[in-house]
């Protein structure tokens, strides 16, 4: 039997599906927290969600015939549930609402690691030119520049800033190699948002968000968000260049040991923990998270 | 010619095909696919092209073409000169065909179990992994004696042949479908053979071999 999730961890809002991807009176089933899900959305669209009991994949459903329902928020293109009581608000991106901004969802990946794991790969500059060779680094820039982190105390969130990189095609926009500038969000457990340089308007960034759906405390599924400045891809076009990205962290994922993420400093040699992995893994140490980590021994 | 390759980078048959014509020097135009999440293998527009609404579909001219066996055999016979990738010899056609076929059978296994883990098809993970499993077994044996006897590929010729690719990106991905290579060491070896064949190429989540051991 899996243990019960910590409260932090069962109160929060954790994504399940891309809402467009949910077809109208079909039921999709999945795994939250160890726990079996069902979703469907309804004529109106709108995502219902709800305990899975003997229900399968691909079963016609009337969502109006579901009565025990589960609270769902959609943002960012994507539902999200709470398995416990949620907060009223999800994480901010404001930069998804403006208007000349192409949004899209680039697939929902099963992956064999914690959700924190991937949380801190994506946090990791380090791998870029050995697993992104070519795209986002190359031999031999391989150096990590000193960059700055805090935790912010207003939003509760790690925050890691003036991380520069030279990248040979920073995104699909990029025409030649640049050196690009990047923010990092972690504005809640198993999400992060990224901001870095554009290369069709150096005054805005481009935004790449990670959300991880905890499946169990050793999988989970990555939900990749895209919030981009560009004029000429086309959405096909964009999401293979971030499939192709994170299909190459993939099998660097999935061969991670072990697959949770320990939270005692003393537990990982620092070479990909970082100083944004360190804070990260200490914000969530501070917050009783237990879920997905190797808590600190106290 | 015009060659446009009908294409998803994640999917382990569009790169038999953009290996072999990388090792051809064949030049090639690519039409993504978003076969994932968009399903775009099933628009009318991709069916009217491949009414099996399978990926890859290959467009040379005016010839539209499907199945990764089928069109590696074609790219083979038309662009290479050397004639080694799908020899004439009537004994190594069919034992080419027979590695084309074995190669359909580890998609079916291999790469199910990825689907169902990665992308949530609904397929029966345990059960693909016991069938790729069994595979991996007789390819292991036969790659075994294959090196006592001082053959490094699968069919006959001292050369890798199409057999050799379409048979590696699902042994390769097979640990994205939870099956590990451990236990078929003549395997691995081969692997990193066509790892070093001029040419090759690598797909996202299929690495470089590391340096040849000497
Ligand atoms: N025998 C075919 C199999 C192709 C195949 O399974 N393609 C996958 C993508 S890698 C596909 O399009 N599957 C969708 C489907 O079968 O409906 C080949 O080798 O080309
Ligand atoms: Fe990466």
């Amino acid at each position: 039997m899996p243990k019960a999730p910590d409260p932090i961890t069962r109160d929060l809002w954790h994504v399940v599906a891309a809402t467009d991807e949910l077809k109208i009176g079909l039921i999709e089933t999945t795994l939250l927290l160890d726990r079996r899900l069902a979703m469907t959305r309804g004529l109106d669209g709108e995502p219902v969600v709800w305990f899975a009991t003997d229900e399968e994949n691909g079963d016609d459903i009337d969502a109006d015939s579901v009565l025990d329902r589960l609270p769902v928020k959609t943002a960012y293109g994507y539902t999200w549930t709470c398995l416990g009581t949620p907060s009223a608000e999800l994480f901010p991106i404001p930069e998804f609402a403006e208007a000349d901004r192409v949004n899209m969802s680039c697939g929902s990946i099963g992956i064999h690691v914690s959700a924190p794991r991937a949380v801190e790969n994506f946090l990791d500059m380090g791998h870029f030119p050995y697993v992104h060779t070519d795209i986002l680094g190359s031999e031999p820039h391989t150096e990590v520049k000193e960059y700055d982190v805090e935790v912010s105390e207003e939003r509760d969130e790690v925050l890691a800033t003036k991380c520069k990189f030279m990248q040979p095609r920073a995104a699909k926009s990029a025409t030649q190699a640049m050196e690009v500038e990047y923010v990092y969000r972690v504005p809640h457990p198993f999400c992060s948002v990224l901001y870095k340089s554009c290369p069709e308007d150096e005054s805005r960034r481009d935004v790449i968000g990670i959300f991880l759906q905890p499946m169990t405390e050793e999988t989970c599924r990555a939900h990749l968000l895209q919030s981009m400045i560009d004029s000429t891809s086309t959405i096909t076009d964009l999401r293979r260049f971030q499939q192709t990205i994170f299909g190459q962290d993939k099998p660097i994922l999935e061969n991670q040991y072990p697959k949770k993420l320990p939270l005692d400093p003393r537990a990982e040699t620092p070479i990909r923990a970082d100083k944004s992995a360190i804070a990260y893994r200490r914000w969530l140490s501070q917050k009783g998270i237990t879920y997905g980590v190797i808590p600190q021994a106290s | 010619m015009t060659i446009t390759l009908y294409d998803f980078e994640l999917s382990g048959n569009c790169y038999k095909l953009r290996l072999l014509m990388n090792i051809l020097n064949v030049p090639y135009a690519i039409h993504p696919v978003d076969f994932f999440p968009g399903r775009e293998h099933k628009a009318d527009w991709f069916l009217r092209l491949n009414p099996f609404g399978q990926l890859p579909v290959l467009k040379d001219d005016d010839l539209v073409l499907s199945d990764s066996g089928a069109i590696l055999a074609y790219l083979a016979k038309k662009y290479d000169t050397s004639g080694q990738w799908f020899p004439d010899d009537p004994a190594v056609t069919a034992e080419i065909l027979r590695w084309h076929a074995v190669a359909d059978d580890i998609s079916a296994t291999s790469s199910a179990a990825r689907l169902a883990l990665g992308y949530s098809y609904p397929f029966d993970i345990e059960k693909s992994q016991k069938g790729a499993h069994r595979i991996f077994r007789i390819l292991d044996e036969h790659l075994w004696f294959g090196e006592k006897a001082g053959r490094d590929w699968l069919c006959a010729p001292a050369h890798p042949t199409t057999a050799d690719i379409a048979c590696f990106p699902y042994v390769m991905l097979s640990e994205e479908g939870g099956i590990s290579r451990q236990d078929y060491p003549a395997l691995r070896r081969w692997t990193d053979r066509v790892r070093r064949i001029p040419g090759f190429m690598v797909m996202s989540g299929i690495f470089p071999a590391g340096p040849a051991k000497t």
